[in-house]
């Protein structure tokens, strides 16, 4: 049932339809053509992740020889562990890991804390449409488009003034203003899409503002949290401008983390610590992209279509 | 159920109903605080500020000596700038051509029929998934000539083999451009390919029964019916490449020298490390011209359209 509601809110979400061209022959030419040219664009996008594995399984000594396409000789799972626990950025050498746990301070409030405001930003738009709200509204989905170096100097001033700056607490609330206009045109959208009459038969039975959306909005609205979700938790996993400004040095999240230990100059590259500390903080986000699947493009999709 | 629900209002009496409504939109109206927090603090009051100050002397910090449109002057005649604005139109058109193109042909040669096309879709689309840090570095080891494809090329034999554009200034911008088309043609080929799906098949009958070429049909007929896709697809990159800036951190830093420079660095560079806020500032206000005139030409297409609609009927 989840699955239906969304599918009736565009072309973009036909996943399931069957394709449209000419059912072609079983085997020919034309057929083989179409696979090499999908295979060798496979290989333009795997190639790099193979490389960046297979460099991580190898020694300093291997990596020098040059061979970068050979799998390791002496396979070691050292460069893993360094880039977890001892990697340096600059004197500290505690690898990625405080930067991992602060990735996740960050990350857990900001999906949690943006995702109830923009749900009830967009039930109030869909059924409370008070004077004035579409005004705030055009403004947020004008926010969408707006470059973030454009505010985001105000936003420093205030964060200084309320004397947040450097906090988890201003990295937080700056992932939540920012994730504002595009989760609540999703959840504007969703809401808009119901039934009305669901909404005046809780308005006859008296539940006024907040009582029908705790009992009648938020138990439908499982598929599109999910979808802001995976939006979000990606968003701010991978997010490193206003990690390295808002959030201060000791809670620095893991994308902030990783540069600073890739591009330091002292000492000798290791080369397969950084792919593997580059390996690690992809991982999360990738996770999620090969868990939800589908989910994840509607995702891309509903937040970037009529935004 | 449907026909009931107008009932009870048109039966309670106005003096007891009307209470309750108003104390239910104020709820609304608290409920929606932080929307409208966002909206005018950050939407007007923060443009608002960051536009003043680009009139100002502001160096570390804000100041109110008002200075006239000195700071653009400066904006326009400095190197750094011209270069920023100038690469920001090279890496735009070439990277949002690229992943266009090359978007649309994985999302035809998607639609044969083919086998394995959710893990094709899987490869295409991962590196989206990914922070722009991440693909930054990993095209930055790609491309560096002691490690990467160059050097692989050196050890199979061929040692005149050249292919380093991230060292030399002239040819840095392309090597953000690989970057970002492996980053981002994907994500196109995914909406286009919905796109594709979305025509409708007595489209392609007709087209097949009046022995079209198929290339043709998805050329000229296809591809005109697809422009919701398209436009969503180039307004997700348009919007991606103004704000580029974790990518370059990544990859080039910036550099050699000022070569890859970009409009959203050199903002960030002007209020932090070279502490002048008004050039940042005025920076910033000419990244958010272009989406002004942009949304507000898109805007007024919109209503005239509407009314003209309106006239009519």
């Amino acid at each position: 049932m989840s699955g239906a509601v969304l599918a009736d809110s565009g072309a973009v979400e036909r996943w399931g339809v069957e394709p449209a061209g000419r059912k072609p022959a079983r085997f020919s030419a034309g057929r083989l053509g179409i696979y090499a040219f999908l295979v060798i664009s496979a290989l333009f996008f795997l190639v790099p992740l193979y490389i960046m594995i297979v460099t991580s399984l190898k020694e300093m000594d291997e990596i020098r020889l040059g061979y970068l396409f050979s799998p390791p000789q002496h396979l070691t799972f050292q460069p893993w562990a360094d880039a977890w626990l001892h990697a340096c950025t600059g004197r500290d050498c505690n690898g990625l890991s405080p930067g991992f746990f602060n990735s996740v301070k960050i990350t857990l409030p900001s999906v949690i804390i943006s995702i109830v405001i923009a749900a009830i930003n967009g039930y109030a738009l869909s059924f409370w449409r008070y004077r004035g709200a579409n005004f705030f509204f055009g403004l947020l989905v004008f926010g969408a488009f707006v470059p973030y170096q454009v505010v985001v100097y105000p936003l420093i001033i205030a964060a200084r003034s309320t004397g947040i700056f450097s906090t988890l607490a201003a990295i937080i609330i700056v992932h939540t203003i920012f994730g504002m206009p595009i989760l609540t045109l999703l959840f504007r959208n969703f809401y808009a899409s119901l039934p009305i009459e669901l909404f005046k038969a809780a308005r006859v039975d008296g539940a006024g503002f907040w009582r029908t959306f705790v009992y009648i909005m938020i138990p439908m609205s499982v598929p599109i949290t999910t979808v802001a979700v995976i939006l979000q938790v990606t968003g701010i996993w991978n997010d490193f401008l206003f990690g390295i400004i808002f959030s201060g040095r000791s809670n620095w999240p893991m994308t902030v983390q990783l540069n600073n230990i890739v591009q330091t100059t002292t000492g000798t590259r290791a080369y397969n610590v950084n792919m593997a500390a580059t390996i690690i903080t992809a991982a999360i986000p990738l996770a999620i992209y090969f868990i939800s699947g589908r989910w994840f493009v509607r995702g891309i999709a509903a937040g970037s279509v009529k935004g | 159920m449907t026909g009931a629900v107008p009932a009870p209002d048109a039966v309670a009496p106005a003096a007891v109903r009307r209470p309750r409504r108003t104390t239910s939109y104020l709820q609304a109206v608290l409920g929606t605080v932080p929307m409208i927090a966002v909206a005018v603090g950050v939407y007007i009051i923060g443009i608002a500020f960051t536009v003043y100050w680009s009139f100002t002397d502001s160096k570390i910090f804000p100041s109110d000596r008002l200075v006239g449109f000195a700071q653009y002057d400066r904006l326009w005649s400095s190197d750094r700038w011209q270069t920023a604005v100038h690469n920001i139109w090279i890496f735009g058109s070439l990277s949002i051509v690229c992943n266009m193109v090359f978007g649309y042909l994985l999302a035809v040669f998607m639609d044969q029929r083919i086998r394995q096309e959710d893990l094709l879709r899987s490869i295409f689309l991962y590196p989206f998934a990914m922070s722009l840090i991440v693909t930054g570095l990993i095209w930055q080891w790609m491309l560096d000539p002691n490690l990467g494809i160059e050097n692989v090329i050196h050890n199979l034999g061929w040692t005149s083999f050249h292919f380093s554009p991230l060292v030399d200034k002239d040819t840095a911008i392309y090597g953000l451009v690989i970057a970002g088309i492996w980053q981002g043609s994907g994500v196109t080929m995914a909406i286009l390919l919905a796109g594709l799906r979305g025509v409708d098949d007595e489209i392609w009958k007709a087209a097949r029964v009046d022995g079209i070429p198929t290339w043709r049909t998805y050329l000229f007929i296809a591809l005109p019916m697809m422009r919701g896709s398209l436009a969503t697809a180039f307004v997700l990159q348009a919007v991606g490449v103004i704000r580029v800036y974790d990518l370059i951190i990544a990859m080039t830093g910036g550099g050699p020298g000022i070569a890859t420079n970009m409009p959203a660095v050199y903002v960030i560079d002007m209020i932090g490390s070279s502490q002048n806020v008004a050039q940042g500032m005025a920076a910033a206000t000419m990244m958010l011209l272009p989406v002004v005139l942009v949304i507000g030409f898109g805007g007024a297409i919109t209503w005239y359209r509407r009314r003209r609609q309106e006239e009519r009927a």
